[in-house]
């Protein structure tokens, strides 16, 4: 008898594992990996954050702590500090008791979770031909967790210029006007992945002023917070923008990065509603999807995070070991952007300073990503994405060289 | 439902294992554990343990190289990942929605969320008989179209005295064999919990041994206390060895559309304790010695009925036969709590609170309630 997965056809590999998979398998000796994105030290390592070691001490030989299953829909001191850190501790919106939250497994259980809601009762009870659109480009798993969802039009917005290397405001702006009603948009709220290039304040006015005029509806992505530029407050600006305006929307939070909680999976869907009652029934809802989803998310790293942001010299701490991660993604975007100019790389550099969080989009083309890979076993993305956190003090120069030579013999 | 409610202690906290508590303090304190993504299918180490847990290590369809394991959140992660893999693989012409036949009562909701509708019940429990009626069962398993996905329950709902016999599943195995009825077979409270090792994974062992394709979802949560880090396995068993790579690569494509990636918190304990058959051998012990114990100060009491059930279950969860007054009275006179259903987690006792415990048994006993 014939198995019944006997027609089942092997999955394309995710991009970016692949790479990974083979940097791994490389021998060479000046390998460098800058396709994953994650932290890592100069000494190309992974870094626990000092205060999250500290924490987790703390929780290990705390003997008082309830083991048992976290509430459906997480930790609560984690959803409200969690959503205070995205909106700001004086958010009106949390005053006015509209702000609520549900504690995922991480950003991609966030935006899991806003979907499946979304496809249920955003517009009607029946979401599924209602246009989701992502950035052209965007972090591809956007597609699929929409798409797993039940939506069945999930379509790009013009975002990235390549030609001007830079954001195509006029672009956006258009596919806004120009979307069907009810349409819902899923913004990166700093630190755009995989371009770097974030939508500056002016032009986010621009970009909320059509959405509230067409009634679109707002779902941020916000993987980044406090990683673009070492300063929560400016990287929450977007968010807190289109808060003040008064929509209602979704943020998905991951604290991934800026936690270095990558293998504990915190994420935080924070909701912000016309209302407490719209809130409410808003809440029950999604416990109900919960429910058949994880059930109850893992305690761990959420406890880690809720006990930070809510212990005034933990926060502080954080605060610079978060500085710190951007502050190095900074110097190696400014010593690459110095070293390219030095060895006078043709084009112009400018972007890779102008770029902001872990990834830049460097503008080499796929000959020349391949040249890179191959050649010089510099691994990236075929897009052209790096991720800054890849380059160290002892690789840059090998970096900046292979650039080069990719940029002046490969057309 | 999939989780059920922790077993307390006296103190009104859920009991964890102290071999459980000492080994989160080691691995907070391992320098060369680093906070990297871990792989979509889960901790490699974890995935391997549960899956041998599961099917017995020698496992003819292990070593055929036709079994993957994916770590899933807990039970319901598993359920649910095995649902929409069924959904979406099961019936590869088109999207699958069933049907899928589950036991009553239980509910379907997470197979509905995956969008499978087509969702019936088969009879399981005889409330006047308080037994599972197998005969009812199987009329109703007779009557399932070919190629339906059935859940059962390899170790059902908190030891109630409501599992199947050996004799049974293999009739309903040999129904499903002959019927083309594909098992998803649940494993939430596996050995510790209900039984020794080996008798819970029987069903799922037997039905591989037969060379059926099934699912399992288990979880660890129960067993090892971490009902604060739901940690939960979805194995899979193939027919042939070479559909292994495609089938795992969907799932894997799956998990990514769900939460991406698993916690590892939880798994890294369970790896360690599962690839430690002596602490599990000492675990099971020490719970056999605390089950004569406590019979034995029953006995002394002079408590009514017989305990000999007590000794005649294994592992770490006891039916004490306890109605649901006496079980009240326990937790709001004595501070001692029981599951609802009068199932108590041995584990939780130790020679400090035994007297104690089982005077208050007595008297939940013989109060006038």
């Amino acid at each position: 008898i014939m198995s019944v997965f006997s027609e089942v056809p092997q999955a394309a590999p995710v991009a970016v594992f692949k790479l990974t998979q083979d940097f791994n398998n490389d021998q060479h000796p000046q390998k460098v990996n800058l396709g994953v994105g994650a932290y890592r030290t100069d000494e190309g390592r992974p870094w626990v954050l000092p205060v999250v070691k500290k924490v987790e001490k703390l929780i290990v030989h705390d003997d008082r702590l309830n083991h048992e299953y976290l509430p459906i829909l997480g930790l609560p001191e984690f959803r409200s500090s969690a959503s205070k850190i995205a909106l700001g501790d004086d958010s009106p919106a949390i005053k006015e008791e509209r702000v609520g939250a549900v504690q995922c497994l991480g950003g991609t259980g966030a935006l899991k979770i806003g979907a499946e809601f979304l496809r249920r009762f955003y517009n009607g009870n029946n979401n599924t031909k209602t246009p989701v659109y992502v950035s052209a480009p965007t972090w591809e798993n956007h597609n699929a967790v929409f798409a797993n969802a039940g939506f069945e039009d999930v379509r790009p917005y013009k975002y990235w210029d390549a030609e001007k290397r830079g954001l195509d405001l006029n672009g956006f702006l258009g596919d806004l006007e120009s979307c069907p009603a009810h349409s819902i948009f899923v913004l990166h709220a700093c630190a755009h992945n995989p371009t770097g290039t974030d939508p500056t304040q002016e032009q986010w006015k621009k970009i909320a002023e059509v959405m509230m005029r067409r009634k679109l509806f707002v779902f941020f992505d916000s993987a980044y917070q406090g990683f673009a530029s070492g300063s929560l407050e400016k990287d929450a600006w977007a968010v807190r923008y289109f808060v003040s305006m008064g929509f209602e929307m979704f943020c998905a939070q991951s604290f991934s990065k800026n936690f270095g909680l990558y293998n504990e999976r915190v994420g935080n869907l924070t909701i912000v509603a016309r209302d407490g009652d719209n809130l409410k029934r808003i809440l029950s809802q999604m416990e109900k999807i919960v429910r058949t989803t994880w059930s109850n998310p893992p305690s761990q790293g959420a406890r880690v995070v809720a006990i930070t942001l809510n212990t005034p010299e933990l926060f502080s701490e954080w605060s610079d070991n978060v500085k710190t991660m951007a502050d190095r993604v900074l110097l190696m975007r400014a010593q690459l952007k110095a070293k390219l100019q030095a060895l006078g790389t043709p084009g112009t550099w400018d972007h890779i300073t102008q770029q902001i969080g872990m990834f830049s989009f460097t503008g080499l083309n796929s000959q020349q990503v391949e040249y890179m890979v191959k050649e010089k076993h510099i691994y990236l993305m075929a897009s052209g994405r790096i991720n800054m956190c890849g380059l160290t003090t002892k690789n840059i120069d090998y970096v900046a060289e292979s650039i080069h030579e990719a940029v002046t013999k490969v057309q | 439902s999939y989780s059920s409610l922790p077993c307390l202690n006296e103190e009104g906290q859920t009991f964890v294992l102290p071999l459980v508590g000492k080994l989160k303090k080691q691995i907070s304190a391992d320098p060369t554990l680093c906070p990297e993504y871990p792989s979509s299918l889960g901790l490699a180490e974890f995935t391997k343990r549960a899956t041998e847990f599961a099917l017995g290590k020698n496992s003819l369809a292990l070593m055929e190289n036709r079994v993957f394991g994916i770590q899933t959140i807990g039970c319901t992660g598993a359920v649910r990942l095995g649902a929409e893999l069924l959904k979406h693989w099961y019936n590869t012409r088109a999207a699958w929605c069933g049907p899928v036949y589950l036991s009553s009562p239980c509910d379907g909701n997470i197979f509905e969320a995956a969008g499978i509708q087509d969702i019936h019940y088969y009879f399981y429990w005889d409330a006047k008989q308080r037994d599972v009626c197998v005969e009812k069962l199987l009329a109703d398993l007779e009557q399932a179209p070919e190629q339906s996905v059935v859940v059962l329950s390899a170790s059902a709902h908190c030891p109630t005295g409501a599992d199947l016999s050996e004799q049974h599943w293999a009739l309903i195995i040999q129904l499903m064999m002959r019927r083309r009825l594909f098992p998803f077979i649940l494993l939430p409270v596996q050995g510790l919990c209900c039984g020794d090792l080996q008798r819970d994974a029987w069903p799922v062992q037997h039905c591989a041994s037969q060379g059926m394709e099934l699912l399992c979802a288990q979880s660890f949560s129960h067993c090892f206390g971490l009902y604060g880090d739901g940690v939960g396995n979805l194995l899979c068993v193939l027919k042939q060895s070479s559909l292994l790579s495609a089938v795992q690569s969907q799932a894997d494509r799956l998990v990514r559309a769900l939460w991406a990636r698993p916690s590892v918190g939880g798994a890294r304990v369970v790896a360690t304790v599962l690839s430690n058959p002596e602490e599990v051998k000492h675990i099971v012990e020490r719970c056999m010695l605390i089950r004569e114990r406590l019979r034995e100060r029953l006995r002394l009491l002079g408590s009514p009925g017989c305990w000999d059930h007590l000794i005649k279950q294994r592992g770490l969860y006891c039916c004490t036969g306890l109605n649901g007054q006496q079980v009240e009275f326990l937790s709001k006179r004595r501070h001692v709590y029981l599951l609802p259903n009068g199932c108590l987690n041995v584990s939780a006792i130790n020679s400090s609170n035994l007297d104690y415990i089982a005077e208050s048994i007595h008297l939940a006993l013989t109060s006038a309630l």
